[in-house]
């Protein structure tokens, strides 16, 4: 039987147009530009000046404290400025740029394809390995792996989840990786496991993944204490708490973190990182990008370098179709829409979707019929309709009373509204300004 | 790539699911339950849900282009449901020009005065059905009885519905077993045959038309079950205590307003609770005042009064049953 989430949830078209598309191995690109805050924390601080020669692999930004993450040169060639520009997320800020010449990598780095299964490093070892190699969560919340490795004083974890759902539409990066390098993610899997200290690692999958369950479940019986477990198609699966729920049925209480119930969760991206860092020295400099659109000439999947402009990933997947309105970073449910597509690939860049231009925009906004169908679909248990106007109406107190910062803005709201109702931006209006509110109560 | 992209925040698709599917989806559902009344009432039937239909969709699009000055918003369907529902709540033979007083009460002052879809606190087609019961007592309790497909209007042959006999009969000290002499059988219910408003005779083809509204997602099984078990536990404990002066549940659930109520009209979604147990206890309320009305009360029927009473506690429903949150709540900050 799948297991699921209890509480709320939708099933919007899943259209995973890329699902058996093998992942293509991008050639380098001749420039690439790399952001010095690709995680959340503290931006990494440049320690390479301009017209310097670098190396793949090369450490090129020094994490600022404990919560930030290294970053490395995905390429080699030289330093040809430093500069302010505009990342996926539409903010500016500094990024390296290198001109690549070659494709030279630091000697540390074992660019073997083989697979090493054997773990020689303590847990002491692995956690600074992965602080080193600068590896952060790749599921889309990029926050920094070592710090989550760590388990605090106080603090008890027992279960380790691989979050392997990629309930988004149109994504299928996850998906192909643990198709295409099982036994590497299964060794990752158990490095993380190691590092945790724990006995069992659950891998949640959804059944519309058949062919990655059936591979992982194979594969898993030559690993101890990894067990597969298929899930229910439901959005929003791949959301910690929803994860956490589904696999084990505890619950993370509001505002509290997954070790609260004893539960680490990593993405299946992760755990290849963590593989490739522990067991190959090599620091995360690259990814796999789903790029896709119905009217996409070649959607596929795409293993490119940090940096690479998503202008080049378009390119590769056929071009940009002239019906394009919207390109998005990430999903279609909680992804970014770009303005431009001269931004570069981060280390959270899981996929770019091009929708035609009238899929782009919103319907008009008709008055709430007060169906109550947001309510239902929130797997918070929240109440999308009420909190959204108490955003609107800027009643904070309220909002805060209603719990509007257990929202995690995975829009199954707004998705299921019949009156096109904007929910959720009045909702992140709202939390936004309590969250404030609630910081400035704390420093006063 | 001159492509002007379109920027705006997440989510990026929304479902196909519109108000005006909904509306429609309601309208489609009560498809069957019409179809029984043209089978059972004829032309009154065709005629009285005509000029209900257009005159609740002409008071709104006036009102909005005449005197709100707003863009006319008829085709969302909302109109639609309440003028069907309205003609669904009166006799087939009734009036014009008293159908069109009610479209316009429903309309004009249970609608649109309080801002139009959304914002009324009671059901507008029940409004309209009260306002006329009240005004026009002796046209709004002339029933048609049912005489297959009947070409006439207003010359139809009228009677009493099955629960105004029992009611009258009780009162006059009658025993069940000698009334239920005087009514349809159960079967003869539950396919419609009996006097009654235009389409709440049918309970087959209601339940029917429920059926597909759960199905397509349009209402949940909250409120329809929850009413229709109430009123069926609560007439149940009558009958159990006194067979021979309370009617056995099959007969209130078959009779009347309920089904039709119970499914269509409580369930409407702008007056009703937003959440499962606020559903819960909105159906418990209706089915408990239903009953009270029926069985104690000065009119034969109470399920209007019986929801428009919970209608006024609907917001208050809202404000403090709140849907069970996801973990627990932990002070902090």
């Amino acid at each position: 039987m799948f297991k699921t989430f209890p509480k709320g949830g939708i099933h919007p078209p899943e259209n995973k147009l890329t699902a058996d598309k093998p992942t293509v191995i991008l050639p380098v690109p001749a420039q690439v530009t790399v952001p010095v805050s690709q995680h959340i924390g503290a931006p990494a601080t440049p320690v390479v000046e301009k017209g310097v020669a670098v190396r793949a692999g090369q450490l090129i930004a020094q994490a600022k404290g404990f919560v930030s993450a290294n970053i490395h040169s995905p390429v080699s060639g030289k330093v040809s400025k430093i500069d302010t520009v505009v990342d996926t997320t539409g903010y500016k800020q500094t990024a390296i740029v290198i001109d690549v010449e070659g494709d030279e990598w630091v000697e540390t780095v074992d660019r073997s394809t083989g697979l090493l299964k054997e773990i020689t490093l303590t847990r002491e070892q692995i956690i600074e390995r992965c602080q080193q190699c600068g590896l952060v969560g790749l599921g889309g919340a990029t926050f920094p792996t070592h710090i989550k490795l760590t388990v605090p004083a106080g603090k008890k974890c027992d279960t380790v989840i691989i979050n392997g759902v990629e309930c988004e539409p149109y994504l299928t990066s996850d998906h192909r990786l643990m198709l295409e390098k099982g036994a590497e993610v299964l060794t990752g899997v158990s490095i993380i496991k190691k590092a945790l200290g724990v006995e069992s690692v659950i891998i949640g999958i959804e059944a519309n993944k058949p062919d990655a369950i059936s591979n992982l479940t194979e594969l898993a019986k030559g690993f101890q204490g990894i067990t597969v477990q298929p899930l229910k198609v439901k959005y929003p699966q791949g959301g910690e708490k929803q994860l956490i729920k589904a696999c084990t049925g505890r619950e993370v209480p509001s505002g509290g973190l997954p070790l609260d119930v004893g539960v680490v969760v990593q993405n299946v991206g992760t755990a290849f990182a963590v593989y490739e860092a522990v067991q190959k020295n090599k620091p995360l400099v690259e990814r796999v990008v789903t790029v896709t659109g119905k009217s996409v000439k070649n959607p596929g999947n795409f293993q490119v370098r940090i940096g690479t402009p998503v202008s080049a990933l378009i390119e590769a997947a056929g071009g940009m179709p002239d019906d394009t309105g919207k390109v998005i970073n990430g999903g279609p449910m909680m992804g970014k829409a770009l303005a431009i597509t001269d931004v570069p690939v981060t280390k959270g860049t899981s996929g770019i979707i091009l929708f035609p231009a009238e899929a782009s925009k919103r319907a008009e906004v008709l008055p709430c019929i007060r169906c109550g169908k947001c309510s239902s679909a929130c797997a918070m248990g929240l109440e999308p309709w009420l909190i959204s106007v108490l955003g609107q109406k800027a009643m904070y107190e309220t909002a805060e009373q209603e719990r509007i910062t257990d929202c995690m803005e995975c829009g199954a709201c707004a998705y299921t509204c019949p009156a096109k109702r904007p929910l959720l931006d009045y909702i992140r209006l709202g939390k936004s300004t309590v969250i404030r509110l609630a910081r400035e109560r704390i420093t006063k | 790539m001159s492509n002007i992209l379109n920027v705006s925040p997440s989510p990026h698709q929304q479902s196909a699911e519109t108000t005006r599917k909904l509306m429609y989806g309601v309208v489609i559902a009560l498809l069957p339950a019409l179809a029984a009344s043209i089978w059972f009432f004829g032309m009154g039937a065709i005629i009285v849900t005509l000029v209900s239909v257009l005159a609740c969709v002409a008071t709104e699009y006036l009102i909005q282009k005449f005197i709100l000055k707003t863009k006319p918003s008829i085709s969302d369907g909302s109109a639609v449901v309440t003028g069907l529902l309205l003609a669904f709540n009166v006799p087939s033979n009734l009036p014009v020009y008293i159908i069109i007083i009610g479209a316009i009460v429903s309309i004009g002052v249970a609608k649109m005065t309080f801002g139009g879809i959304g914002n009324n606190p009671f059901n507008p087609a029940l409004v309209g059905r009260v306002f006329l019961l009240i005004s026009f007592p002796v046209q709004m309790t002339s029933w048609p009885l049912p005489q297959g497909f009947n070409t006439g209007y207003a010359d139809a042959v009228t009677g009493a519905t099955p629960l105004a006999i029992m009611s009258e009969g009780i009162k006059n000290g009658e025993t069940v077993s000698a009334l239920m002499e005087k009514v349809p059988t159960h079967m003869q219910l539950f396919y419609g045959y009996m006097g009654g408003s235009l389409g709440e005779i049918a309970a087959a083809a209601l339940i029917l038309g429920g059926i597909y509204l759960v199905w397509r997602k349009i209402i949940t099984w909250h409120i329809p079950v929850t009413i229709l078990l109430t009123v069926a536990a609560f007439t149940g404990i009558l009958w159990g205590v006194d067979p021979t002066k309370y009617a056995d549940p099959l007969f209130h659930l078959l009779t009347g307003g309920l089904m039709l109520g119970a499914i269509y009209m409580a369930t409407d979604y702008v007056t009703s609770p937003m959440t499962a147990k606020g559903m819960i206890i909105y159906g418990i309320g209706i089915g408990i005042i239903t009953v009270l009305i029926r069985v104690w009360g000065a009119y034969p029927e109470g399920v209007s009064f019986a929801i428009l009473i919970m209608n006024a506690f609907v917001p208050l429903l809202n404000k403090y049953i709140k849907p069970k949150r996801f973990g627990k709540e932990v002070k902090h900050g």
